[in-house]
């Protein structure tokens, strides 16, 4: 039933279906992409579909439709959205939502509800998704009429792109669906947001800053994922380079400044590389620019960076002093900030603290993977760091949970904001293949790279079927240890070696890769690694390479739960050593 | 520490939940909640008393913001305001102790507002801490208590202040739109209840 333009209210309003108004909103909004899953009480809106210049990619699993979303909006800094019916299809999506909820990820999932006489009632595939996502989302709605649908998605595209993003769920009625109203787009526009009234970086706090920062002789920048969100990369260079910051990076902060730069120090953290935390350690001033001093980045709080004073620089007013007490808090956009800042510090000539921090770094360099010789071994940490070298550090990576992930953070060096895609918070298994999904829907000249382990990737291995279905050339590199390995490593420091239910059997990734009309290689020693991600990257579509790594390997170094941030378990100089048994072929 | 919050918040369903569930997310006990109707339609006005360590009052108010249902929070703990709670209190009483809890009731400026062959109820208003001294009073004097019913506190801060919001929306309100005055509606039965002598040495 073609919709006829039927009111003369406005010249651009139209009477649609609720499921049309639905589609028309998303298409003003800009979208072209959903991910989703149908079901029945969302069949309205997808038979609505065809008349809207959307597409729609049909995932294996709504959790997959999730992390596609997420993946989407952290490779384009756009809104992701994701679909799915009432009932099981909304609980399906809860992981997914949680992930981008901890990581801050612009993103609006639409659910299908039972129709508005029936809540309550335990009708078939009801289920109270609004309260079950009320902790997990930045704002949720359950809309039961059609005249409110239009309204309602545009709020919440712009809460979840205002101030500190995140995930918005919209649960629609099956009678909303289906009911007319009369829609047109300006007219639901959502109301200005609300100014946070906690939101102001006061003029007499940027002059305490700048104060702080002229006069610190060990100052640290550490950059998170907010520099990401709010664009910052340039200022922070300038600032970096002005007076001669180092610049530390949390997880999702990589790519923030380009790892290539003189002045990055890398990760931080419990994974951090050890001249890292030392610096932080020995600093007088922490700048924390967009970062929420999370625990993985601290370490124990009662000996974090002792000597230094803090300035946070955060666009959530919830965050200051939550974990570190901030001398100085300014609040806002980090962008804005640092242009009001910039201005007002003049040069440093000074830059022995620089030359102090590359001192630390020298240390390190004799356990650099680069200067060591080979032992035939092949080691998770060569695959990325051959990688890095075959991508020429140019690919977006989409990383999964566990060890690989950390060597992923530690050897591939991002040079490009965008170009990690990984889960932070919430430490999703079985992220990185559908959010790699999402990532080559919104960039799909770029090149794609998942690494997953052969845990996580089974928990979503499903959506193999969804990149083929959609003819998306994505390269899957499986970490295979044999092991859920970053758990294998916890009983190994921790719990004496007991690998209670941490090794893990897996089907050969190759023939499974086959079974969906996926080529792919084994490879099991370093000398194969080149030959098999060029072919990878040659072939026309997707490609596997089932990696069989060194099964007890550990990420090291490593801060324990509970130690001081420079107390860390060092890579043992004699003994099981890969860097040490093994380098680069000549 | 008691920390005291006033937040506006949208007038619609599951807002009360949202505030709630961000206490329970923080971990943090909720002494009293009281809801209702502000001087605005569609907005409601909450007073919150939580028990928080001394330096939690900032993170929780910030967090508070962060609630889309949420238009303002004060955190008037430290600050000038009148506080009220309203409490009814079922004794019982036969014809002989009847005249000893009037007597009490008239020190305390409460009110009898039922009168049964084996019961009375007193309504006061004021204070916690006046209520809670009729409370001592009437177990010390013997009075089996029956039944308490508190309403919780509610707060306003005293003088001129107005909430930020209401600045925000006066400014951004249609001229034809008026305020509506700081009353209670018609029809608001308790509006005598509620007007308890701000200056009472309890
Ligand atoms: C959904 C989920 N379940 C459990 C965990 C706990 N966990 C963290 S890392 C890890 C092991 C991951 O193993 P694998 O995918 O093989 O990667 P590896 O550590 O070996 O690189 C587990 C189980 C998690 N992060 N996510």
């Amino acid at each position: 039933m073609p919709s006829q333009p039927v009111s003369s209210a406005a010249p651009h309003t139209k009477q649609l279906t609720g499921a049309e108004i639905v589609w028309a909103t998303l298409t003003g909004e800009g979208v072209r992409t959903v991910f989703g899953y149908p079901g029945g009480a969302i069949l309205p809106i997808y038979d609505a579909l065809r008349k809207y210049p959307i597409h729609h990619v049909l995932v294996r699993h709504e959790q997959g439709a999730a992390h596609m979303a997420d993946g989407y909006a952290r490779a384009s800094g756009e809104v992701g959205v994701a679909v799915a019916t009432s009932g099981p299809g909304a609980t399906n999506l809860v992981t997914g939502i949680a992930t981008a909820m901890l990581d801050s990820v612009p993103m609006v999932c639409i659910t299908g509800q039972i129709s508005s006489k029936l809540l309550g009632t335990d009708a078939f595939q009801e289920v109270d998704i609004t309260g079950i996502t009320l902790p997990i989302t930045k704002h949720n709605f359950i809309v039961t009429k059609s005249e409110d649908i239009g309204p309602v998605l545009r709020r919440a595209f712009s809460i979840a792109r205002t101030g500190r993003p995140g995930p918005v769920l919209v649960d629609i009625t099956k009678d909303a669906q289906q009911g007319l109203a009369d829609f047109n787009f300006e007219a639901c526009a959502p109301q200005p947001h609300r100014p946070h009234p906690m939101l102001s970086a006061e003029n007499e706090a940027v002059s305490e800053a700048i104060d702080l920062i002229l006069n610190a002789q060990r100052p640290i920048l550490l950059v998170g994922h907010g520099a990401l969100e709010s664009g910052a990369t340039d200022q922070l260079i300038t600032l970096a380079e002005r007076l001669h910051i180092p610049v530390a990076s949390t997880l999702l902060g990589l790519g923030a400044i380009p790892a290539s730069h003189d002045l990055s120090l890398g990760m931080m953290g419990m994974h951090g590389e050890a001249w890292v935390n030392q610096a932080i350690q020995q600093s007088d001033l922490l700048i924390a620019c967009g970062m929420r001093f999370d625990d993985r980045v601290t370490g124990a709080l009662t000996s974090y960076a002792p000597n230094a004073k803090k300035i946070h620089i955060e666009i959530d007013p919830s965050e200051i002093s939550k974990n570190v007490k901030a001398d100085v808090a300014l609040i806002g956009d980090l962008k804005e900030i640092l242009e009001t800042i910039l201005p007002r510090l003049a040069p440093r000539k000074d830059q022995s603290w620089v030359k102090a921090v590359n001192a630390l770094k020298g240390v390190a360099a004799v356990r650099d993977i680069k200067n060591l010789p080979d032992s035939g071994h092949l080691y998770a940490a060569h695959v990325i760091h051959d990688l890095w070298r075959a991508t020429a550090g140019k690919a977006i990576v989409v990383t999964d949970v566990g060890q690989h992930q950390m060597w992923e953070a530690q050897y591939y060096k991002h040079d490009a904001p965008r170009s990690l895609i990984t889960s932070g918070g919430l430490g999703t298994m079985g992220f990185a293949l559908p959010a790699a999904i999402g990532a080559k829907m919104a960039r799909p000249d770029d090149e794609i790279w998942v690494i997953a382990g052969d845990g996580g990737f089974q928990m979503t291995a499903s959506e193999l079927s969804t990149l083929v279905q959609e003819k998306l050339k994505i390269n899957i590199a499986v970490i295979n240890n044999g092991f859920l390995g970053m758990v294998r490593q916890w009983q190994e420091f921790m719990y004496e070696s007991n690998y209670a239910c941490s090794p893990i059997l897996s089907p050969d990734f190759v023939k499974l890769a086959d079974a969906h009309g996926v080529p792919g290689a084994t490879v099991r020693t370093r000398g194969e690694v080149a030959a098999a991600v060029k072919a990878a990257r040659e072939a026309d579509g997707p490609f596997l390479i089932n990696f069989l790594v060194e099964k007890e390997d550990a990420v090291y170094p490593m801060v324990g739960p509970g130690a001081a941030l420079d107390e860390m378990i060092r890579r043992p100089a004699n003994g099981h050593n890969p860097l040490l048994e093994t380098s680069e072929e000549p | 520490m008691l920390h005291t919050f006033v937040a506006l918040v949208e007038d619609k369903p599951g807002v009360l939940t949202r505030v709630a569930s961000l206490f329970r997310r923080l971990n943090i006990n909720i002494i009293s909640l009281t809801v209702g109707r502000s001087e605005r339609p569609g907005v409601s006005r909450m007073s919150i008393v939580a028990e928080a360590p001394a330096g939690a009052g900032h993170r929780i108010k910030a967090s508070l913001f962060k609630l889309e249902s949420v238009f303002d929070v004060d955190d008037v703990g430290q600050l000038q305001c009148v506080t009220r709670e309203l409490a009814l209190i079922k004794v019982a009483a036969t014809p002989q102790s009847r005249a000893q809890i009037f007597q009490l009731s008239e020190i305390f400026r409460a009110r009898i507002v039922d009168l049964a062959p084996e019961s009375m109820m007193l309504e006061i208003t004021g204070a916690a801490s006046k209520i809670e001294g009729l409370i001592q009073v009437l177990n010390e004097g013997d009075n089996q208590i029956l039944e308490i019913a508190r309403t919780g506190r509610m707060v306003m801060r005293r003088g001129q202040h107005t909430s930020h919001v209401l600045e925000a929306f006066q400014l951004s309100q249609p001229e034809d739109e008026p305020i509506i005055p700081l009353t209670a509606e018609k029809g608001s039965e308790n509006l005598d209840v509620i007007s308890g002598d701000p200056n009472h040495p309890m």
